[in-house]
């Protein structure tokens, strides 16, 4: 019993005894020694520098020695501790002697402290005002207008250029484009119109069956489609599909000097990149929409031959009656707008795209929520006008 | 040799108002190997670009023989850039492209012969930068040094006048370095082309360079022309000897 409890004070004291790893001990009325034991690893627990360095302010020394005893183990933690001390120390005019640590941690110190910190160098941390903020975003959308207009102003030469029968690009490039924006687009053009088609005749039946009018909801499924979701849903969908696959194919371009290479060829890269882009586009985009009335069409059908008691024949004739070529052609004139629209987003994007790989992001993102605004807006002026036109 | 193939006056560099270099001015003669050198950040890159056409100058002009790029008409400069042929860092092969087909863009573009001449001359090209057999692999199929070769490839496509190199040492093995280096002398020897590269690899510089510009990214202006060799041996400027000696020699030369 007595030599366990002579062994429980021995531990006890140890731990009172096991020295603070650092600590401020005066030796004299102008000097202080800065003394540092023990394990300093990662995980070690160590009073933070501030304490230390209001500790030295109490002595208030002139001179401060730091010194190593019995130092166990030690990383980066005690450099970067120590050079914090020492910065301390200079900037009040302390004078440091490091002489008593070991020769690994004096020669990495005098490493850290070999190249004088650059002036200028460090970025100041500047408290912004607003009126900076909101001039500098205005700025920043005076400088997207002007490019936008020099694009538009770039595409319109290459445009005239290739009217005059002079322009530069590859057939085969043009016919991938035209692959990748037409035939490659089908299924997911089929399935969306499909259930657009589906949503319309439901969201109509539920009103006019209450009259007992089912059978227009052809002329409903039919008009709503032709005219408006089969041009809209297909741009929506060819703007997340195509737009950005531009904007990220010629961004990457970008990157990796192609274009600058293509410019230094000689061959302008609007030709070349950019012209069968769009074109792809604007051949493609009409195609698909047709497509897409067709089967938004097929759609309607579908739920209101099997849920509304109506024929197939009757749907049909009811739909041929509803849906004249005036309002196929709204339709095609908008899918053409919206082909337009689409090819020039992604391809401005990728054009003005920066140098990096988080910049290839953002220009495809900015292709993508440009292309949806600029449809929405264009389909909204278009139904306005023939409103008014009484078309 | 009378006239020199590229005469640079009274350049300066900037984007926007950030001055990068000012007031160069040097002449690059035929048959040059002509080195672009400095340290990190002064220019080098920026000045390749005014050189083929990619940056317009703030100030100062440049001329291709007595023709003044910059100020010349669009189609005039288009003429221009297409007698010379430019080696990018990365390589720049076209992604989407073969080897062969890289090298087949500007000769289908610029001349009328028939593909399949195209076909030979560009497994010629392949052939000559040690690429035969690699006609039908795409860019990201071959290793970083061999897109390289075949950038020079399509870059020597079209027979140029001037051959322009970024860098054209960066990630490449001390040999592949070596043996870019002893084709770059072979294509002037044999071809006579004008060669401007832009490097700070001190071996190449030595090994290849007949004249060069130094650049100074502090005082942001050009400190001296000349062969690299003659500006160690005669160069008073502690910046210029530390440069061309990695910083080993005691810069104690009275300056």
């Amino acid at each position: 019993m007595p030599w366990r409890q002579c062994l429980r004070g021995i531990a006890v004291s140890a731990v009172d005894a096991a020295p603070a790893p650092i600590g401020v001990k005066p030796i004299d009325d102008s000097t202080a020694a800065i003394q540092v034991t023990g394990d300093w690893s990662h995980g070690a627990a160590i009073k933070p520098a501030e304490q230390v360095l209001a500790e030295l302010d109490a002595t208030s020394p002139s001179r401060v020695l730091l010194q190593a005893h019995e130092l166990a183990g030690w990383d980066s933690r005690l450099p970067a501790y120590l050079l914090k001390i020492i910065d301390y120390c200079q900037a009040r005019q302390i004078e440091v002697d490091a002489s008593g640590l070991p020769e690994g941690i004096q020669a990495l110190l005098k490493l850290a402290r070999a190249v004088p910190e650059r002036t200028g160098a460090r970025r100041a941390t500047q408290k912004k005002s607003m009126l900076a903020d909101i001039g500098k975003t205005v700025l920043n959308g005076l400088k997207d207008v002007r490019g936008l207009i020099a694009f538009i102003g770039e595409t319109m030469l290459a445009f005239m250029s290739l009217i005059r029968g002079k322009a530069r690009f590859r057939a085969v490039d043009l016919l991938l484009c035209i692959q990748d924006a037409g035939p490659a687009a089908l299924a997911i053009v089929t399935l969306i119109s499909l259930l657009v088609g589906l949503i319309l005749a439901f969201v109509g039946a539920v009103q006019l069956a209450m009259f007992g009018a089912q059978i227009y909801i052809a002329d409903l499924v039919g008009l709503g489609t032709v005219r408006e979701m089969g041009a809209l849903m297909t741009a929506v969908i060819m703007s997340g599909r195509t737009g950005a696959a531009y904007a990220a194919q010629l961004g990457t371009m970008n990157v990796n000097s192609e274009i600058d290479a293509l410019k230094t060829m000689g061959i302008s890269p609007m030709e070349f990149l950019v012209l069968p882009r769009m074109l792809a586009l604007i051949l493609m985009l009409p195609l698909l929409c047709l497509y897409a009335d067709l089967m938004g069409i097929l759609g309607g059908a579908l739920v209101t031959v099997s849920a509304f008691d109506v024929s197939l024949i009757q749907y049909y004739n009811e739909t041929q009656k509803a849906v004249d070529l005036t309002d196929f052609s709204i339709g095609i004139f908008k899918s053409l707008v919206f082909a337009l629209l689409i090819a020039t987003a992604g391809c401005m994007r990728g054009m003005q795209c920066g140098r990096s790989a988080s910049a290839v992001g953002d220009a495809a993102t900015a292709a993508v929520v440009n292309s949806i605004v600029y449809i929405v807006v264009a389909d909204s002026l278009i139904t306005l006008l023939c409103n008014r036109l009484g078309i | 040799m009378n006239t020199p193939h590229i005469t640079v006056t009274d350049l300066t560099m900037a984007y926007g108002d950030f001055v990068i270099q000012q007031d160069l001015t040097f002449t690059i003669d035929h048959g040059d190997i002509f080195i672009i050198m400095g340290g990190s950040g002064c220019g080098k890159s920026t000045l390749l670009k005014h050189l083929i056409g990619l940056q317009r100058p703030a100030k100062g002009a440049v001329f291709y023989d007595r023709q003044d790029f910059w100020h010349a008409s669009d189609e005039e400069r288009v003429r221009i850039m297409r007698r010379i042929g430019v080696l990018y860092q990365s390589g720049a092969l076209f992604s989407s492209l073969t080897l062969a087909e890289n090298i087949a863009l500007p000769l289908g573009e610029f001349t009328d012969m028939g593909s399949r001449e195209i076909a030979d001359i560009a497994s010629y090209k392949l052939a000559l930068v040690g690429l035969a057999g690699f006609e039908d692999y795409y860019p990201s199929e071959i290793s970083g040094g061999m897109q390289k070769r075949a950038g020079l490839a399509r870059a020597m496509a079209l027979d140029p006048e001037i051959l322009f190199f970024d860098e054209p040492s960066a990630g490449l093995d001390p040999v592949s370095a070596r043996l870019l280096d002893d084709l770059i002398i072979s294509l002037r020897d044999t071809l006579g082309t004008t060669i401007v590269v832009v490097t700070h690899e001190l071996a190449s510089i030595f090994a290849i360079g007949s004249n060069s510009v130094f650049l100074d990214p502090e005082t942001k202006t050009m400190l001296a022309t000349g062969a690299p060799r003659k500006l160690l041996a005669e160069s008073s400027d502690p910046r210029i000897i530390q440069f061309l000696t990695r910083g080993e020699s005691n810069v104690d030369k009275p300056a």
